[in-house]
């Protein structure tokens, strides 16, 4: 048992540790050392809550209060006040944005009232670096269940049954797979775990690695029983040091308790597992390309079939899942398939996790049932619109995916239904917009991310997104031409159909979509020369309202090519009117925010 | 090139991990890896040391290095300069806040002052959304960072060194 009275947990996401958690974790050590708590107050910095717009989160238990925008001078206020008087701080409580309501508990904060923890169970409540607090949750138990009590076959029956469908993007029946690599003959098979988390915006995986890295360990080791492979790779993304580190240390207390090595729980069977690093290509994420690169060449895909199951790394049968799809398996298999049906919606059971970010105000990692609406995740979880702004879209699937206009927000969030709405769920990126995005200038961004990230294997993808490129930037400053659109699907088109991975035939959506959904947008761009977000540079001037101007000279003062010039008329208390040099100015929007009566506008 | 001494030890660091390999199947991105960690960069010597030692052609090495964007053949500046481009980032104006620190430092991203003080690069996606759009420099990183805050984020990086 534990003697401490209170514990003290402080979110170690690499969210939280940006915004300043390490300051918070040595102040309360301080603190507590200055008030002779040290023994009674225990502090764990665990892995990620998933608030990250509110970070650096503290918790205290066993009161269950939840402490937000912690810094390192608040926590002597929550020493003294919380940790010896019994007071809670109220200041730093959760305030919601639009009620003003402060909320004790997190259960009953709207952000985590809807979510349902299954994938992410254990983050922010183990010590990540401890694998007893693992084992001390039933860690290790579901390996053990399937070593002594099941058949690798009946493993393999348990997750079919339970419908669980890959996390990284196209939603494929894991039990299947693993089927598939069960029923090829063979002295060596591999398991690897995607932990390649290229999608910008996307970062569960590194969370649940950060968080919970024993749960992939022993869903690894599971795999490995269930289709008869000796070895595992963790395929890790170099940019993720501190998931690197807590998987590494995860890795060797597994083998020092027994748990990875030979003869595991004293049986006939053995695995280990090591790391590869990635070096930074979003085409490794593809599993083919993801093997050629654990092999040491360039992540160019492989043509498929033969599948990985069949012929993966080394040319042995390979089973790629990636890590959010992994945290599943032992809850699945210590707590049933029915249980796991239960949860989602019918061919989509179970939930899935969502990195909420954008023009939205609660940011953060969100674990939600499948066939939940998008209404509901932006609106009772990611609380509204940021700034009173409206809402335009929402984008899924990173560069792979599409756009999810204002009338489809209440379509159910499954596979089929993103693939439907022109999208897909890919590993889980949600990307709030407002009316200030322009959907051409988003287009644009995504593009660029391809053409830079495409291996150049297949002359479509190559050539074919780099022409789409130049039309999109063509248009965006204002040089658009009238059959910029038809040639812009065709492309599109063809760049699809002719692509041999998953990232050529799924780069031309955020293009595709965007045309479908806002191609008054386009149209505005090539026909009128607008950009209606005001986002476009080039297709907008600022310019000072005569009528609102002071002639304070301060806009003049700031402007980095002396572009704003007085005029003869009289403005305020007797001073010049300004106006701007259309010609000179460089739209660098300095000058906007410094003028004290808003009178520069942009047209 | 003439290696110097100090050349000679990194050389002698890289060495000592390769032979430690078990297997040098496979082991190129692994050791590219280290050979970034020790020299901070992969010139065309490097290149050339690590085929010559895991006895691969050169080729093979550089077309490893110019595919992955972890590796770099440019030296980095004394302050490194990194803004992400995420999505989360970019939507909330990471692109005015780049093209900020390239006026400011007179470099385009990607690559390094004439005097090696500064390099700016373009990040993909660093996963600390709920602080976009976000800039790490040397380690340090500065969260909701609008493009008239990057006068004051170079003044606090380097008052922050010269303490």
């Amino acid at each position: 048992m534990n003697p401490t009275r209170l514990q003290v947990l402080i979110c170690g996401g690499t969210g939280c540790i940006s915004s300043g958690c390490l300051d918070v974790e040595t102040a309360f050590m301080e603190s507590l050392e200055k008030h002779g708590l040290t023994d009674e107050v225990f502090v764990l910095k665990v892995g990620c809550l998933g608030f990250c717009e509110q970070g650096p989160i503290v918790k205290v238990y066993p009161d269950n209060t939840f402490y937000v925008r912690v810094e390192g001078k608040d926590v002597e206020e929550i020493v003294v006040e919380h940790l010896l008087k019994g007071k809670t701080v109220e200041r730093l409580l959760f305030k919601d944005p639009e009620t003003g309501e402060r909320y004790f508990y997190y259960k009953d904060m709207p952000f985590y009232k809807s979510q349902h923890r299954v994938a992410l169970k254990l983050c922010g409540i183990v010590d990540p670096e401890q694998i007893s607090d693992y084992i001390g949750v039933d860690g290790y138990q579901a390996l053990a269940q399937s070593l002594f009590d099941m058949t690798p076959k009946e493993v393999i029956d348990l997750i079919k049954a339970s419908g669980l469908r890959g996390r990284g993007g196209a939603g494929f029946s894991t039990g299947s797979k693993w089927e598939f690599a069960y029923n090829v003959k063979g002295d060596k098979k591999y398991v690897v775990c995607n932990a390649d988390e290229g999608d910008p915006g996307a970062f569960m995986d590194r969370s649940i690695l950060e968080g919970d890295p024993h749960s992939v360990i022993e869903a690894m080791a599971i795999c490995a029983y269930a289709i008869g492979a000796d070895e595992g790779v963790v395929y890790i993304r170099a940019e993720y040091p501190l998931a690197v580190n807590r998987l590494r240390v995860a890795i060797e207390q597994a083998r020092e308790y027994g748990l990875l090595g030979k003869n595991i729980f004293g049986t006939d069977f053995s695995f280990d597992i090591h790391m590869d690093l990635g070096a930074g290509a979003f085409v490794c994420g593809e599993e083919t390309a993801l093997l050629n690169s654990v092999e040491g060449l360039r992540g160019e895909p492989r043509i498929k079939p033969p599948f990985p199951a069949v012929v993966g790394l080394w040319q042995k049968p390979t089973i790629i899942n990636n890590v959010e799809t992994l945290a599943n398996i032992p809850q699945i298999l210590l707590k049933g398939a029915d249980w796991f049906q239960s949860i989602g919606a019918p061919g989509n059971s179970g939930t899935k996790v969502f990195a909420l970010a954008g023009k939205i105000n609660n940011v953060g990692l969100v674990e939600v049932p499948m066939g939940i609406t998008f209404h509901d995740i932006i609106y009772k979880i990611g609380g509204g619109i940021r700034g009173g702004k409206k809402f335009k879209a929402v984008q899924t699937g990173g560069p792979s995916g599409g756009m999810i206009p204002v009338k489809d927000i209440n379509i159910e969030v499954t596979f089929e239904n993103l693939l439907k709405a022109g999208s897909m769920m890919g590993s889980g990126g949600m990307i709030v917009m407002d009316e200030d995005d322009c959907m051409v200038n988003i287009a644009k961004f995504y593009l660029d991310f391809t053409v830079e990230e495409s291996c150049g294997k297949c002359t479509p993808c190559r050539i074919g997104t780099t022409r789409m490129y130049e039309i999109l930037d063509r248009i965006t400053k204002g040089q658009g031409k009238e059959d910029d659109i038809k040639e812009l699907k065709s492309l599109g088109e063809t760049i699809k159909d002719t692509s041999l991975c998953g990232l050529g035939k799924s780069a031309p959506n955020p293009i595709l979509s965007t045309i479908d959904w806002f191609l008054d947008e386009y149209e505005a761009h090539i026909k009128d020369k607008k950009c209606p977000a005001g986002a476009c540079k080039d297709l907008v001037s600022y310019v000072i309202v005569p009528e609102k101007c002071i002639g304070c000279t301060i806009c003049a003062r700031v402007c980095p090519v002396n572009c704003i010039h007085t005029v003869d008329q009289t403005v305020g208390k007797n001073k010049k009117l300004h106006v701007i040099d259309q010609a000179e100015c460089v739209k660098c929007g300095a000058c906007l925010p410094k003028c004290p009566t808003k009178a520069i506008i942009l047209e | 090139m003439a290696q110097t001494n100090s050349d000679t030890t990194l050389y002698a660091k890289l060495d000592e991990f390769i032979d430690s390999l078990q297997t040098k199947q496979g082991a190129l991105i692994p050791v590219l890896h280290k050979a970034q960690e020790i020299f901070s960069y992969l010139p065309k010597e490097v290149q050339n040391h690590v085929a010559h030692k895991l006895e691969i052609p050169s080729s093979k090495v550089y077309g490893v290095v110019t595919f992955y964007s972890y590796f770099t053949m440019t030296k980095k500046g004394k302050y490194r300069v990194s803004v992400c481009m995420g999505t989360p980032c970019f939507v909330r104006g990471a692109d005015k806040v780049l093209a900020k620190f390239e006026s400011e430092l007179k470099i385009k991203a990607g690559t390094t002052s004439e005097d090696g003080m500064y390099s700016i690069d373009a990040l993909r996606c660093v996963g600390a959304c709920g602080l976009a759009p976000v800039v790490i420099v040397n380690g340090k990183v500065y969260g909701r960072i609008q493009d008239n805050d990057v006068e004051g984020v170079i003044k606090d990086f380097l008052a922050e060194v010269e303490a």
